[in-house]
């Protein structure tokens, strides 16, 4: 089966820094992906370039049949591919449900549809009680989930997680992996995370990728992935065994 | 129509909204020619405010020049009238499609090549002065010494061209600034105005929920600018000058965005209770002076300004959103009679 995201011999350079160099990888439909590594490793690059921020220098990617490399973050989007960012950026002045609304709107240009559409994505992220507040009342789990939920009511074929998990306590971790798992399940939805929580990437991810020095130092199925020697010495250390 | 304007409007906020409207309907039977004055200039800032407000209180883009859309507007209807004797609501559609024009030049310029914030307001003041300048040596219109529009004493209002007695132009204001309310209460529950505040909130987590944002900061400054012209229709006509020192100037522009930073940024209500007050303000400031004899050349402005610093400074978001909880009538009580269960 074609992948649904593949991207080929990607590299960026920052004024001379190699951020990401040569990383090549394809997710298959409906798989949950993971992309691990030290900081610095080029992870979030990697995501910005999938996500249309900024443009490879060298390499493509395709997504669903179509090179999308190149593309501006709103055209990536319209594609299908939804995002979050690693510090949340939830629309303050907005409430919750609104929130959720305006990206709903990309798909269900009726007000009343798209709200109806962000209440059942709203339920399924354990904020529809809240959805009147204003999101700059939130706590950062919930505004965690928030990014999450406004990704996903853009009805996205795959959605980036940029470490939606960094800084929640491990009860709030266990209950976005149970909420993940959940959609993944349901709707079949490809997820591809970066994330530092490997409690979370073990109990997620069909597929780890790991970045060292923005290059890609091994990828495989987690439980190979972390008893390789390269990956232990430079992001696990020992105690990880 | 009216079932979709009201929806999700909590039934008390409609009937102080008939009764605000009822009142300034009946002002000019009991308000004498002063005080329909002043009614005249508030409603003036009031609808000028709405138009700004669409850019900055929605799509979240500071404009520094409206005062360019007021005096094209005006120069424009003033010209066609003056030289070719077409009335002013025949010039209106010209007026407002040279004031978009303009709007979508700055627009693409700035918002093509990234230019926003502050750099943006500076953009807009540029333009502003562009014009004056421009119009000061624009002979055709007078130039430096002025364009004037032929006054006599109207006995009756000829509302075709414009041309009557206060009252007619205040009539006239007050349907500019209600139907300016009307549609910006539209596009605020609109698919617009919803990218437009998520573009105002932020811009990149718009970008990354498929908002083209440049389109649509685009539709903010078009549609705020032709907003716009109209006001300088009737300020022409109902001044009768016009100086490009005046018009274009900054303290014009200055003037447009002070009753909805006092009234409320981004709310519907903001710049018609801001225009109440700045220009009540004034009003009262000059008769308690005058009243007490203490009238020092600057002594109004200066304490005009202490008025304005203390209002922002208790009030940072405006005087609506406080005044709303207090009405209730703000957005949390609206919502109570509006749930909408999946």
């Amino acid at each position: 089966m074609a992948a649904l995201l593949a991207v080929e011999g990607i590299s960026k350079n920052f004024s001379g820094l190699r951020a990401v160099a040569d990383v090549t990888f394809a997710v298959p439909e409906g798989e949950i992906f993971a992309i691990i590594g030290p900081n610095g490793a080029g992870k979030t690059t990697l995501f910005n370039m999938i996500a249309g921020v900024f443009r490879p220098d060298t390499g493509g990617i395709t997504f669903d049949g179509t090179r999308i490399d190149g593309m501006t973050p709103d055209a990536v989007c319209r594609r299908g591919i939804g995002r979050t960012f690693q510090l949340v950026r939830p629309f303050p002045a907005l409430t919750v449900e609104e929130n959720v609304m305006v990206g709903a709107l990309l798909r269900h240009p009726n007000l009343s549809s798209a709200l109806r559409r962000a209440h059942e994505v709203l339920w399924r992220l354990d904020l529809f009680d809240k959805r009147t507040q204003p999101a700059s009342s939130l706590t950062l789990p919930d505004r965690k989930r928030l990014e999450v939920a406004r990704a996903l009511a853009t009805e996205p074929k795959l959605l980036l997680l940029d470490e939606v998990m960094a800084g929640l306590r491990p009860t709030e971790t266990d209950r976005m992996v149970e909420i993940l798992k959940k959609i993944n399940n349901d709707t079949g939805l490809t997820i591809l995370l970066i994330e530092h929580v490997m409690r979370a990437v073990m109990s997620l991810a069909a597929r780890i990728l790991v970045l060292h020095h923005g290059a890609a130092i091994a990828e495989g199925v987690p439980e190979a992935v972390v008893r390789e020697p390269a990956v232990v010495q430079s992001y696990l250390g020992a105690e990880a065994l | 129509m009216m079932k979709r304007l009201l929806h999700g409007v909590p039934l008390h906020a409609t009937v102080l909204l008939a009764l605000l409207l009822a009142a300034l309907v009946v002002a000019p039977a009991f308000a004498n020619d002063y005080l329909l004055t002043v009614l005249i200039v508030i409603l003036y800032f009031a609808y000028t405010g709405q138009a700004w407000n669409v850019m900055m209180g929605f799509a979240g883009q500071l404009s520094l020049g409206h005062a360019l859309y007021v005096g094209l507007g005006a120069y424009t209807t003033a010209a066609l009238y003056v030289h070719f004797g077409i009335g002013p609501w025949i010039g209106m559609p010209m007026a407002i499609l040279i004031s978009v024009a303009c709007g979508a030049i700055i627009g693409f310029l700035a918002f093509r090549f990234g230019v926003g914030g502050v750099y943006f307001a500076i953009l807009t003041i540029a333009f502003a002065e562009f014009a004056r300048i421009g119009f000061d040596h624009f002979s055709w219109v007078g130039g430096s010494a002025g364009f004037f529009l032929p006054v006599a004493n109207y006995s009756h209002d000829d509302l075709m061209n414009l041309r009557g007695r206060p009252a007619m132009f205040y009539y006239v204001i007050l349907a500019l600034t209600a139907v300016a309310f009307l549609l910006c209460h539209a596009l605020m529950r609109s698919r617009v105005g919803y990218f437009w505040q998520a573009i105002r909130e932020d811009e990149e987590a718009a970008r990354s929920l498929g908002i083209d944002t440049f389109r649509y900061k685009m539709y903010a400054i078009l549609i705020s600018s032709g907003m716009t012209a109209p006001a300088g229709v009737f300020f022409a006509f109902y001044y009768n000058n016009l100086f490009p020192e005046q018009t274009f100037f900054i303290l014009r522009s200055i003037e447009i965005i002070l009753g909805p930073i006092i009234g409320g940024v981004g709310t519907l209500f903001g710049p018609i209770i801001g225009a109440f007050l700045i220009t009540g303000l004034a009003e009262v400031l000059q008769e308690l002076l005058t009243w007490y004899g203490f009238d020092p050349p600057g002594a109004k402005r200066v304490f005009y300004g202490l008025c304005l610093l203390v209002v922002v400074m208790i009030l940072p978001h405006g005087v609506w959103p406080p005044l709303s909880r207090l009405l209730r009538v703000d957005r949390e009580t609206e919502r109570t009679g509006d749930k909408a269960e999946p």
